[in-house]
């Protein structure tokens, strides 16, 4: 039990610590793909030293809700990076919160950030909190039913317990995993707020998505946010690995399997982050009202595979 | 136990006398029809007293085995049977808890309404608690449809409090029609119940012996009447019309707790009345639930006035209640009892969570309306500022219903879910196909309703003031934001503590499905199958992100300096913004809108571009209206008309009508 906590705060730290290298090693390859010359990996955690440095600006009008917000966005994403298994399957946390809280938790964070958002009372912060939950409201339920079709082979929402049973699982015998994972990616896409849904870079308000919703922040708050934003893509992509790519994570009580555990999902993340930034830099973003057909392909895809795990794997 | 025993027979002798005890207050309310005073600060916390005492019997009658007794009181032959089981005890804390804070909260809101109309608000509210207590507690069924009547008629009277506006008193007949077709239906119901023994006692039908035929025919029957009064969808049109209309408190109560006596009433006659359960209802059942609530919220996103807004949310909790209850059905039939329990519960304790919810939201809404005058959504905004109180109270009941963790909403959602999860090996095997799709609606339904309280909450208390006029909005008073305190307390316990609930709920599953929660012994951790199927723990989670808030703040504060200036907010480039700016309720739904535009028809003004005061309208109808309901209003229209041709003014033609129905009857009497 003692080790097993450790285990959960370390890896909780290690995902925190590590979430910007993530993001920067994205930046990296995206420049790179589209020719320019890159900044160093470590841009991200520069960003946010500055950022933390600075004065805060806050608009007259902001509600304590408006301050409190990037903090509650901040945690829930270190709760849920604490609740997926990256390294060891050892998490004493998780039976607090299973799949489905991992979801609450989400939605939680991208509640009150929506409202926030709206708080200020900005044109485009309102339109970006509208588009937001736009967004939302299809990847949610997707999520959900990608979730239900892992916990329905595993027999279980547990999150170590579906990661344990589907380390022992092939595509070929649950074709329904590779719609889930398929639709997976496609919801993680859209989460993360990357292209074709949005893109992170934009400089032009009228398409901006999530950056539409924090354009009143600034310092401390921007540093939160930034970081959590940083997070909750670490935190995907260590979730598709848990999900499709199980191997190599260390089982309960295994600390022998540590070693090794830590260098696949370095390697396994550094893959999946080209992998995205490949993807961003071939394809373009899509109009607005093209999302949801985009989402709505993505929801279809999660409730096929659990369809063909009823029709077929029972 | 000893006293626990001894107390028996008394719960319901107890139960009845708080029944009195409404009726009394109720009545001798119009005797101080002139004290202004004694209404608000003494008939209505009696009121509130009589609520938590409901609560408190509801309580004891979960912990103690059904006991019913017969008042002398009907018709000659036709005496009142009570009865206090496990059931009814569970609807009756419900009853008592969200009518408690509601009622307190009555205190501070109708303080500034004249005396004499006060007075007979007081009664109707009154006879209205009485009514649904008396409901819960009948048991035949004529005391059933006395006390469903006397339900119906006091919240019509309620409904058209304000009976001076045309849209409220069409809203109140409209309510007073459907529910009355569906009271129709529920005769029926009963009569096809009784199974020609001439014995309307609830205990003669449970031994009545019906054929699948027969039970079908009253179990569809009691859907459609309770289906009427619950605001399934396609007769859901009046709810969102009547809910919003009455003055809030009691749309809180109409909402929370009125529309959970028709979900009382299914469960009652399905499970306990009839003998024999059919597979095909629940998948009836399932189906009608899933598109109400797909619907409700649908509609909910579109709306612009705030009462309406959630009116057509509530559609869309009792769709989710009826789906929850259709899958049970399914499992109970398929010999799922473990699996029927689960989903029993999540029905339980979403229709518990509803009564807390939607009162908070729909008093919070009453608040503002108080302070401002205002419920069109597009003319508020910003309140946060001038209504703090309200606004925090709010969001805890908006955060609720939107299903986010820790808090109640979250709860009852898990344990749906959950049972959708467990489901493979059922018997049907087009089940199969049924319940992934049903998960994803539910899922679907549930992260809308998300949008929907963001749209809600952003735009009345956060933003900037959308009319001048809102900066003199004024806090709610004492008793309104205790009767908030109360009921947003309930939602954060209900969230927090669920095994504790779920352990209470045990004996209502039991007596229905005859099974119990496998895994329900940790107090701390919900695990409703198995710890290594699922389980749930909100406390901990709870702990865990106040932890997380905890340390990065002081960790921020520790090694950064805390400055903040403040300034104006950024207006990116444009010269000019105003509160006119941002979004409006319209606005907000407008995604939503052109999704699911096909459900509705929109009528939209829109301004020409050298208007001087640009004015924008987008009114979202509903489909099924034009359907169903206005070829049915055209149809009777023109069948009076028809028959308005015999009316001709002249006193031979009607001499002759006279004349002619009495030979007629003489050759059929003769």
């Amino acid at each position: 039990m003692s080790t097993g906590i450790l285990l959960q705060v370390a890896q909780t730290l290690f995902a925190i610590l590590l979430a910007p290298l993530l993001m920067g090693w994205v930046n990296q390859c995206r420049a790179w793909l589209q020719g320019r010359s890159a900044p160093p990996i470590t841009q991200p955690y520069r960003t946010l030293r500055k950022l933390f440095h600075k004065d805060a600006v806050i608009a007259h009008n902001a509600s304590p809700l408006f301050r409190f917000a990037p903090y509650m966005k901040f945690a829930c994403m270190a709760l849920a990076a604490g609740i997926v298994p990256t390294i060891a399957n050892d998490l004493p946390f998780s039976p607090a919160a299973d799949v489905i809280a991992l979801v609450g938790i989400f939605a939680l964070a991208r509640v009150f950030l929506a409202l926030a958002a709206m708080d200020i009372g900005t044109p485009f912060g309102t339109l970006g909190a509208r588009r937001e939950m736009l967004v939302s409201f299809l990847a949610e339920p997707a999520l959900l039913m990608v979730f239900f079709t892992a916990s329905l082979i595993s027999q279980s929402t547990e999150l170590p317990i579906i990661v344990a049973t589907l380390a022992h699982k092939a595509f070929a015998i649950h074709p329904s995993l590779a719609f889930a994972a398929v639709a997976f990616w496609m919801i993680s896409v859209a989460e993360n707020a990357r292209i074709p849904v949005d893109n992170p870079s934009t400089h032009l308000e009228l398409t901006m998505i999530h950056e539409a919703m924090i354009l009143e922040y600034s310092a401390r708050h921007l540093a939160l946010i930034e970081w959590a934003v940083a997070l909750k893509l670490f935190t995907y992509s260590a979730l598709g690995i848990a999900l499709f790519l199980p191997w190599g994570i260390a089982p309960q009580g295994d600390i022998a399997a540590l070693p090794l555990a830590l260098a696949a999902i370095v390697a396994k993340l550094a893959v999946g982050g080209a992998a995205l930034s490949l993807m961003e830099a071939v394809s373009a973003k899509v109009r607005l009202f093209r999302v949801p057909e985009f989402l709505g392909t993505a929801f279809l895809l999660a409730v096929l595979g659990m369809l063909i795990h009823f029709l077929l794997e029972v | 136990m000893s006293h626990l025993a001894s107390l028996d027979a008394h719960v319901l002798d107890l139960a009845w006398a708080g029944v009195l005890y409404w009726l009394g207050l109720g009545f001798s309310a119009l005797l101080l029809h002139r004290r202004h005073g004694l209404l608000t600060r003494l008939v209505f916390p009696l009121g509130a007293l009589g609520a938590l005492f409901m609560a408190g019997i509801g309580v004891a009658g979960l912990l103690q085995p059904a006991s019913s007794m017969v008042l002398p009181i009907g018709l000659p032959d036709l005496p009142f049977h009570l009865r206090l089981d496990a059931l009814s005890a569970f609807f009756m804390v419900l009853l008592g808890g969200a009518a408690f804070g509601i009622t307190v909260y009555a205190c501070g809101y109708f303080r500034n309404m004249a005396a004499g109309p006060l007075a007979l608000l007081a009664l109707w509210y009154h006879l209205f608690l009485a009514g649904m207590v008396t409901v819960l507690l009948a048991d035949d069924a004529y005391a059933f449809m006395v006390a469903w009547e006397v339900m119906a008629l006091s919240s019509y009277f309620l409904v058209t409090t304000d009976h001076k506006i045309p849209e409220i008193r069409r809203a109140g007949f409209l309510y007073l029609l459907i529910a009355h077709i569906g009271a129709v239906a529920l005769l029926l119901t009963f009569g096809v119940l009784q199974g020609g023994h001439g014995d309307y006692t609830f205990n003669t039908m449970r031994l009545a012996e019906m054929t699948p035929f027969w039970s079908s025919a009253a179990f569809l029957l009691a859907l459609f009447g309770f289906g009427a009064k619950a605001g399934l969808v396609p007769i859901h049109v009046w709810l969102p019309e009547a809910h919003p209309a009455a003055p809030s408190p009691v749309s809180a109560l109409m909402s929370g707790v009125m529309l959970k006596t028709t979900i009382y009433g299914l469960l009652r006659i399905t499970f306990d009345l009839l003998k024999i359960q059919l597979g095909w209802w629940g998948t009836l059942a399932l189906a009608l639930g899933l598109v109400t609530a797909l619907y409700g919220v649908i509609f909910a996103a579109v709306q612009s006035d705030m009462k309406r807004l959630l009116a057509w949310s509530s559609i869309e909790n009792i769709g989710v209640i009826i789906a929850a209850f259709g899958l049970t059905l399914i499992f109970h039939t398929d010999g799922k009892g473990a699996l029927a329990a689960l989903t029993l519960t999540a029905l339980l304790y979403h229709a518990l969570n509803h009564a807390f919810f939607k009162g908070l939201l729909f008093v919070g809404t009453g608040s503002v309306l108080h302070a401002t005058g205002e419920r069109r959504m597009g003319h508020l905004g910003g309140l946060m500022r001038y209504m703090p109180w309200t606004a925090w109270l709010t969001l805890i009941g908006a955060l609720a219903i939107a299903g986010l963790p820790p808090l109640n909403g979250f709860v009852s959602e898990w344990l749906l879910l959950q049972a959708f999860l467990l489901t493979p090996g059922l018997t049907q095997p087009y089940l199969n196909m049924v319940i992934p799709v049903a998960a994803a609606t539910v899922a679907l339904a549930s992260a809308l309703a998300a949008y929907v309280m963001v749209k809600f909450y952003g735009v009345i208390f956060l933003g900037q003031p959308r009319d001048p006029g809102l900066q003199h909005a004024h806090e709610a008073s004492w008793p309104e934001r205790l009767g908030m305190l109360w009921l947003a307390g309930a939602c954060i316990l209900l969230g927090l503590f669920p095994t504790l609930v779920i352990q209470r709920l045990e004996p209502v599953v039991l007596m229905l499905t005859g099974q119990r929660l496998p895994g329900i012994s940790n107090w701390l951790l919900l695990t409703p199958v198995s710890a290594e199927r699922a389980s749930y723990a909100p406390l901990i989670f709870l702990a865990g992100v106040t932890a997380v808030v905890a340390l990065t703040y002081l960790w921020v504060r520790r090694v950064y300096h805390g400055r903040v200036r403040r300034s104006e907010p950024w207006d990116c480039g444009y010269p000019e913004q105003d509160a006119r700016m941002q979004d409006s309720a319209e606005g907000f739904g407008q995604p939503i809108r052109q999704i699911f535009e096909v459900f509705m028809r929109v009528e939209r003004e829109t301004p020409d571009p050298f208007d001087r005061h640009p004015h924008y309208r987008g009114d979202s109808r509903d489909k099924l209206w034009l359907l169903i309901y206005q070829p049915i209003a055209d149809l009777t229209a023109w069948l009076s008309m028809q028959a308005a041709r015999l009316q001709h003014g002249r006193i031979q033609w009607y001499l002759v009508y006279s004349f002619v129905t009495l030979i007629v009857l003489l050759v059929f009497t003769r």
